[in-house]
């Protein structure tokens, strides 16, 4: 199968490994991917900050790039559900019926629901000899209905022992700008994660959103939490002995 | 702060009771800083936390009971739609059958109006005092304030209000108002503001109630008027409905000669037989009871029974403008069970304070703005008191999409600010960073720039410290250096 990869703006700048990962882990199982050029940003963080009319253009020229592609795969399930859920209620509010048409026609998919809906794998074939935490971000879990898809592919690992995160469904306090307009309340909230994240005695807490891992990872850096944050994908890219 | 009409605040501000004026104060400021009291007080964190977590857990199990609840939530969305969609129909035969009922309405088109009608409906009577039932409406209409300015002791007859009003703050929870509170602070509240409290007053639960119980039995059979709020109003038997746990409202609504209700225009559902869902999902959402200990039904005057005279004040103050909105309305829909609150993490981490007066946690932020507009700062700031997360729109029993309203706020805010004449500095990022993300090279050139920046401001791997708006974030939290190459440059050099 033929994968447009969509990669969003801070993963492209800040984590290029899970691009990297979800590349190689997908041409390992046997598929192309391509990158189409001309991607920037969906225009989720402007929609959700009020910028209506900002995220209207930017979800405009993310539909003209990904247009006809078999599939939309992103690793990040809050642009993944900006595009599926979002650009229809942008669409409706700048009035723009191409733009809702354009966005409909988009297959677009988060990288758990791609691998265990479309391509129906659970077992990826990777190795990871770690003691794994999984956090579901809310936009995984309640936006799209991942639902246990991420810890499907997880058991699967070869090594990796998956630990139960007490709280999990808890927001971990990120929210996009909620992070800097409510800076206190959103620590206090990062703070219990971390809590629960700690007691769990995980070496890696992982998460299919790089966006909330690192407002986890840089609580956990400057609290020197001893706990790294990982990409879902990086860990299901990983390989060594079978 | 308040409608439009209201007169000056600070008059206001004078007149208004102690909770009331710490709510006022609150909503003079964003809801950032009206917030963090409350997050630098670990005692009330502590006490927050483990209340609301089992009123969540409450909940959760109550829905998880009856096999229908997703069909009953469904029909109390459909059918509160149905009651927002005609509301004026459904007002005019509600006017009509409390009339006919022997009851009198009055008509409120803001909180100033409602004001002076219950002022000088109390007037009338000639008492002193009144009993006053809890009721999110009578304080979004600052009625005990207006009340004590016209010299009548207004006496609360919930033990949840009577616990904040000795602390003199406003109330944190819809349906717990003193939840915020630990048994031995109220024992401390009780020796010092309880009269006849006893000495030896323990912090033994049924000690506290027995106390409160004994002070509040005085109140109510002395009270000749009472001031209630309702949960529903049916349209078709002209029906007024109360749902509680203590009973304060029954006493309120039996013993009183005159009694005043004080209701949203919200509040009217189309008929008598809908209560049927309603009465299901309210309970189950809000304390997790399969039904509350007490379900009052009134219905005009009945002679030798009850109130001799009935007011039903019929309050607008900005819903007519909300129902107007053809995202926000779905806000009306709520039937203020409170089951957001119980699982918003950002209301669990500040209490009710921070929101303002009219309703606290998820429902308040998205009806607050839409009830008193965004132009103040405060009211502005509480779309943005959210991260979206969306648990509360999966517990709302009416199904009410939060978050979705949430975004079609903020929208509203950053449109009503667009025609400054000195745009706001957010504005100008925005716009910067949207003209950047629109053209790949663009980005691709901010990318490299941004890149070298960031790694020249690391430390070690990582960035302790960002300039500007962005050092909210590294006040508390690092920034990891970003890689040398982004994935679009490994990706065209493969």
């Amino acid at each position: 199968m033929r994968v447009a990869l969509f990669v969003a703006c801070y993963d492209d700048a800040w984590f290029p490994d899970t691009g990297k990962a979800v590349t190689m882990l997908l041409e390992r199982l046997g598929h192309e991917v391509v990158h189409p050029p001309g991607q920037t940003c969906c225009g989720q963080f402007h929609w959700t900050t009020g910028y209506r009319r900002e995220a209207a253009d930017l979800a405009r020229a993310f539909t003209r790039v990904f247009a006809g592609a078999d599939a939309v795969v992103a690793p990040s399930a809050s642009c993944a559900a900006a595009v599926r859920g979002g650009y229809p209620a942008i669409a409706r509010t700048v009035r723009d019926p191409a733009l809702a048409s354009a966005a409909g026609a988009l297959a677009v998919y988060e990288l758990t629901e791609f691998l265990v809906d479309v391509l129906d794998v659970t077992d990826v074939g990777a190795y990871y000899p770690h003691r794994v935490a999984y956090h579901p971000t809310c936009q995984s879990a309640r936006a799209l209905g991942v639902a246990g898809r991420p810890e499907r592919l997880l058991r699967a690992v070869r090594g990796l022992e998956l630990v139960d995160l007490p709280a999990a469904g808890e927001c971990c306090g990120f929210g996009g700008a909620f992070a800097m307009k409510n800076a206190d309340v959103s620590v206090a909230m990062v703070a219990d994660k971390i809590r629960h994240i700690r007691d769990t005695g995980a070496d890696v807490v992982c998460a299919v959103d790089n966006s909330c891992l690192a407002h986890i990872g840089g609580a956990l850096s400057r609290l020197r939490g001893g706990v790294r944050v990982a990409h879902l994908a990086e860990i299901l890219a990983g390989t060594g002995p079978a | 702060m308040t409608a439009p009409g209201a007169g000056p605040p600070d008059a206001l501000a004078s007149a208004i009771a102690p909770g009331e004026a710490a709510a006022a104060a609150s909503r003079a400021t964003r809801f950032a800083d009206a917030a963090r009291p409350a997050l630098a007080d670990t005692r009330l964190r502590r006490t927050l936390g483990a209340a609301v977590a089992a009123e969540r857990d409450r909940a959760a199990a109550a829905a998880a009971e009856p096999a229908d609840w997703e069909e009953l939530r469904e029909a109390g969305r459909a059918l509160r739609d149905a009651a927002l969609l005609d509301l004026d129909t459904h007002l005019e035969s509600l006017e009509r059958a409390v009339t006919g009922a022997g009851g009198t309405v009055h008509w409120a088109a803001d909180a100033a109006e409602a004001r002076r009608i219950v002022v000088g409906l109390v007037r009338a009577t000639g008492a002193r005092d009144v009993l006053q039932a809890p009721s999110a409406t009578v304080r979004e209409a600052g009625l005990p304030g207006a009340l004590a300015r016209a010299g009548v002791t207004v006496r609360p007859a919930g033990l949840g209000d009577l616990i904040v009003g000795l602390g003199e703050e406003a109330p944190s929870h819809l349906s717990s108002p003193a939840l915020h509170r630990d048994r031995a602070q109220v024992r401390e509240l009780f020796l010092r503001g309880l009269p006849g409290a006893p000495a030896d007053l323990s912090d033994d639960p049924a000690d506290l109630a027995g106390a409160a119980r004994a002070h509040l039995r005085d109140r109510f059979t002395g009270a000749r008027v009472a001031v209630t709020g309702a949960a529903f109003l049916a349209a078709d038997t002209g029906t007024a409905v109360l749902t509680e746990s203590g009973g304060e409202g029954r006493m309120c609504l039996t013993l009183p000669g005159t009694l005043i209700t004080v209701a949203g225009i919200d509040k009217v559902v189309p008929s008598w037989t809908d209560l049927e869902v309603l009465l299901q999902l309210l309970p189950r959402a809000s304390s997790g009871d399969r039904m509350t200990p007490y379900v009052s039904a009134w219905t005009g005057v009945h002679p030798g029974d009850g109130p001799r005279e009935f007011h039903l004040v019929l309050l607008d103050n900005g819903r007519t403008r909300a129902l107007a909105d053809e995202v926000g309305r779905a806000a009306l829909r709520c039937i203020r069970c409170s089951a957001c609150l119980n699982v918003c993490p950002v209301y669990e981490r500040t209490g009710g304070g921070p929101y303002g007066p009219v309703l606290p946690g998820p429902v308040g932020a998205m009806l607050t703005p839409q009830l008193r507009g965004v132009e103040s700062a405060a009211n502005a700031s509480l779309p943005f008191a959210s991260t979206l997360c969306g648990a509360c729109a999966d517990v709302c029993p009416v199904k009410i999409d939060i978050p979705a309203i949430l975004v079609h706020l903020r929208g509203t805010v950053v449109e009503s600010r667009r025609a400054r004449p000195v745009p706001t500095p957010e504005l100008v990022l925005m716009r910067g960073l949207a003209w950047t993300m629109g053209d790949a090279r663009r980005y691709r050139l901010a990318v490299r720039r941004g890149t070298r920046w960031a790694r020249l401001l690391s430390r070690g791997g990582r960035i302790r410290r960002l300039p500007g708006l962005l050092g909210k974030w590294t006040d508390a939290r690092d920034v990891p250096a970003p890689p040398a190459r982004s994935f679009r440059d490994w990706q065209g050099r493969r």
